[in-house]
């Protein structure tokens, strides 16, 4: 079976104005809705207390909510969790009470709800904890973007093909972070990880393609630029896609069979999967190409040097 | 022709060998045990465990299987009811036995006589109790900084150097490492910092001039601070070891996280309440004097206690006491201290050191007949919030728990009385595993149901196995024949980067499950970047074997390139991630090395062994 038979030829090059355009306004909106609604942090980043708990009939949610209110717990946030028999509670962090009697109170609570209520999970996070970890999560995704750009620097030999590969890597992140913020889905450590591997595979196609484009570059030196990148991106169109069919068929099982712990973490590899191939293909070449990539930067023709051998 | 080294064949052989070998323990799964240590500490041995399993078979308690790990006694059920009817039994019958509850690997005794165990469960997979604490390390140098104005003082008199004032340099609530010590007029500062080399030994000592007189300034240097930080770290993690055991929890971690925190896993404990109170509990204790010369009623009445004493209420009785600030020994001192029940009602039966042991002899001979208090010093912190701002306020509890004349001459070993049941067994249990002298507070705490563990590792399961099936079906008909070889390569792979966590008993977490997904799912791509070299090839009309090396070729620096970079999120990941996440850079950076391994080796050989010797190849199936 293939996908394409025998060899493709897409015009990717000469599209590249509408891909431009394309991901412009996928990047001002991501930023622009992070700016201003910013992300539905999960309590691993904040602070607070979160409880899970399970019902043996469908849960009443807003009489959850109505009767932890009575109890004096502030903003109480209630949903269901996985099933509708299952539901999550947060609560801001609270430095007066501590686990212990939290616990006991949301129990008394749910029970009084319904006495089938069972709390399987709790967690209290002081906000201090929170806040460093936002801190450290930020470093981290700092760190690879500097390390992977250093690596993509030493690699290709030309600014042209690394500035590519680095807008591609960037875009990707971006673009989870923004979905994540337009959506507001839980924003939890687990995502982190996720964007974290998302910068790693996105890069992955990328350098395929740039691999290719240094193999044809080397082979037809008098080509024109938009020839060759347009030809590296099909010759290696159905690697990328049979990639992604498979990585996506992975993270689909996770993200339907993988319960709710697993929720966000497999929601943002799909999105950087799907966005990491688009800008392999249309971003990171097309940029390069802008920036006047020619076989001379990648194989600069040897410069005659005199160099006595003689003692 | 296709070659392939013979050394090559071997390393793959042996190395697939060895893996499944470390493997294999994962699929036996695991029953509910019972692991049983001695309250003392000394080894289960092996003819300890027939009474405790014919006693438990008396109860009507089915032990699927017994044997000695590690110096403690593991009994296997086959149910969770039937391990928590041996549980309360043994609990009931046996009191000198701590029992936790756990699981134990169905796989044969063979394999663990091998040291191969099957990779630890993270707490998100089979339910317990996670905390992390913060250490109030500036609490712990303020106590030293104590230390030394009271070695201070006493080198002082020793010398007959007067002074005016020794104490502790606070600027502003910032973090204190230096002491004070004024001098009037008439003292030489020069003979006082003589005075003060001996015991302040490695403080920078310096000289202030003053209006009137002279002060020298201690100052602790930046590496005594940081040993003092690190000890009272490792006291805290010694400590609070020893409580984790004392409670009989099965396979607990307990380890230092970051400058001053400490995080603990407690596998299994679902009576969180209980533990957190026990485990965070700062107690120590004083034995003092009491000043019988003056009056504590007046003292009450005045609110003021005569110099070199200090005035308390007793707990239960609540009647004003005044005792002695002499310190005659401390909770530090003890060796040994067990709950009983004496003529007086439930006591502590109390062993001192050497040192203490001296000091109580040579009190208790010179004050018979005169009256002796126990003090009980606990810690805790409080925060609330002050107009709209959080304050925490650190609260030491002091409680006069016994006091008593001294009847009879004592040096190391005595008993204290006057507490319930409950209490003694306790301060038992909080004394025997070390004071905790240092402060510490917890400022996360996750409980995890073992329900919820167990939903939680189906579901991963689940997902990988649907998840694997997938990849393998579309391979193998993308691939036909060659899809086939990936998929035997991709089911190595897993069971080497199984092998590889199994090896480093890294534990496993749901976030590592999904990691181990994703590594089947990115192992394809070496596959797939091959494969499609190769189909390139045979377009190009190159002969079937030839198309095959130039494929293996071919790909080889894409494949290296494009493996690198996850190589960098995943070890950033694993240096800045903590708990379940780190568990997923673990298995990330793992699933590298294995899936470039089994792809770019596994994957040749398999194919030079099914086509490499074939003279007439005409076509591939790919």
């Amino acid at each position: 079976m293939e996908f394409f038979k025998g060899e493709t030829n897409f015009p990717f090059m000469a599209t590249r104005k509408v891909w431009y355009t394309l991901s412009a306004i996928l990047m001002i909106g991501s930023v622009v809705s992070f700016a201003t609604r910013g992300l539905n942090l999960g309590i691993d980043f904040t602070g607070g207390i979160s409880a899970n708990a399970t019902f043996a009939q469908t849960a009443n949610v807003d009489a959850v909510r109505t009767k932890l209110t009575e109890a004096g717990f502030k903003e109480p946030q209630v949903q269901n969790f996985g099933s509708s028999r299952d539901i999550t509670v947060r609560l801001p962090p609270d430095p007066s009470q501590n686990a212990k009697v939290v616990r006991e109170k949301i129990e008394s609570v749910l029970k009084s709800v319904d006495s089938s209520a069972q709390v399987r999970q709790l967690e209290v996070v002081g906000p201090q904890v929170g806040n460093e970890l936002k801190t450290s999560a930020s470093w981290a995704l700092f760190f690879t973007l500097l390390l992977i750009g250093f690596y993509i620097a030493l690699r290709f030999h030309t600014w042209r093909l690394s500035l590519g590969a680095i807008l591609a890597v960037i875009h990707d992140p971006i673009l989870v972070l923004g979905i994540f913020s337009i959506t507001q889905t839980p924003f939890d450590l687990a995502v982190v990880a996720a964007i974290l591997a998302v910068i790693g595979y996105s890069l992955n196609d990328t350098v395929v393609v740039f691999d290719r484009i240094r193999e044809r570059l080397e082979t037809n030196r008098r080509m024109a630029s938009d020839v060759v990148l347009d030809q590296s991106i099909n010759q290696t169109l159905s690697r990328t896609i049979m990639t992604k069919v498979v990585t996506s068929i992975v993270v689909i099982a996770l993200l339907f069979l993988g319960g709710p712990v697993l929720q966000g973490f497999s929601e943002a590899l799909m999105i950087g999967i799907v966005a990491g191939t688009y800008s392999s293909i249309y971003i990171s070449s097309a940029i390069a190409l802008d920036c006047g990539l020619t076989a001379e930067h990648v194989f600069p023709s040897e410069k005659k040097v005199a160099v006595d051998h003689l003692p | 022709m296709l070659e392939y080294a013979r050394w090559k064949y071997v390393l793959i052989g042996v190395v697939l060998l060895l893996s499944l070998l470390f493997a294999l323990p994962n699929v036996f799964g695991d029953d509910p045990a019972l692991q049983i240590a001695r309250a003392d500490h000394i080894p289960f041995t092996a003819d300890a465990t027939a009474p405790v399993v014919s006693y438990l078979k008396d109860q009507k308690v089915n032990v699927e299987k017994s044997y000695i790990d590690d110096g403690r006694l593991m009994l296997r059920f086959d149910s969770i009811p039937e391990q928590l009817k041996a549980r309360d039994a043994v609990k009931d019958h046996y009191k000198e036995y701590i029992t936790a509850l756990s699981f134990a690997s169905r796989a044969p005794e063979f394999f663990r006589r091998l040291g191969l165990r099957p990779m630890p469960l993270g707490l998100d997979l089979r339910g317990g109790l996670y905390l992390l604490y913060q250490v109030d390390v500036k609490g712990s140098i303020s106590q030293y900084l104590d230390g030394y104005a009271n070695d201070a003082r006493r080198a002082l008199s020793t010398a007959n150097i007067a002074f005016k004032d020794v104490s502790v340099i606070t600027n502003g609530g910032d973090q204190q490492n230096a002491i004070r010590i004024v001098l009037p007029p008439e003292s030489d500062a020069t003979a006082a910092r003589n005075a003060l080399a001996q015991p302040l030994q490695g403080v920078g000592l310096t000289t202030e001039a003053l209006p009137s007189g002279s002060a020298v300034i201690a100052t602790l240097t930046n590496a005594q601070i940081k040993e003092r930080q690190d000890y009272a770290i490792q006291q805290v993690i010694t400590t609070l070891r020893n409580r984790v055991n004392e409670l009989g929890v099965s396979e607990p971690i307990v380890q230092r996280q970051g400058l001053d925190r400490i995080n603990v896993q407690l596998p299994g404990v679902q009576n969180s309440a209980e533990v957190v109170n026990i485990l965070g509990k700062v107690a120590t204790l004083e034995f003092r004097l009491e000043d019988m010369t003056n009056s504590a009623a007046e003292a009450a009445i005045s609110g003021h206690a005569p110099l070199g004493s200090k005035l308390y209420t007793h707990t239960r009785m609540g009647r004003p006491l005044l005792l002695k600030r002499e310190i005659i020994a401390t909770g530090d001192q003890l060796t040994n201290a067990t709950s009983t029940q004496t003529q007086e009602g439930p006591a502590v039966s109390l062993r001192l050191d050497a040192r203490a042991g001296d000091a109580m002899l040579k009190i208790t001979r010179a004050n018979l007949k005169k009256r002796m208090a126990v003090v009980l010093i606990e810690k805790r912190r409080e925060t609330s919030t002050v107009n709209g701002k959080e304050v925490t306020k650190d609260i030491t509890d002091e409680q006069v728990i016994n006091d008593a004349t001294i009847q009879g001459i004592f040096s190391n070993s005595f008993n204290i009385t006057g507490l319930q049941a409950g209490e003694a067994r306790e301060l038992a249990l909080l004394l025997r595993s070390g004071s905790l002298s240092t402060g510490i507070y917890a400022i996360e705490e996750r409980v995890i149901g073992p329900s919820l563990g167990k939903d939680n590792i189906d579901k991963g399961i689940h997902a990988l196995v649907i998840g694997m099936a997938g990849v393998f079906l579309f391979m193998a008909i993308y691939y036909r024949t060659f899809g086939l070889v990936a998929d035997l390569v991709l089911l190595a792979n897993v069971v080497l980067l199984a092998a590889l966590l199994s090896m480093m008993r890294a534990s496993l977490s749901l976030p590592g499950i999904a990691g181990i997904i994703l590594t089947v799912g990115m192992a394809v791509d070496a596959n797939v970047l091959i494969y499609e070299r190769i189909r390139e090839e045979v377009r190009k009309g190159v002969s079937p074997q030839a198309a095959i090396r130039a494929g293996f070729e071919k790909a080889f620096s894409a494949i290296a390139d494009s493996n690198v970079t996850t190589l960098i999120a995943g070890i950033v990941l694993w240096v800045f991630g903590t708990g379940p996440i780190r568990g997923f850079a673990i298995v990330l950076t793992l699933g590298i090395a294995t899936s470039l391994f089994t792809a770019l080796m596994g994957s040749r050989a398999l194919i030079t062994l099914m086509y490499g010797g074939r003279r007439k190849l005409t076509r591939l199936s790919i």
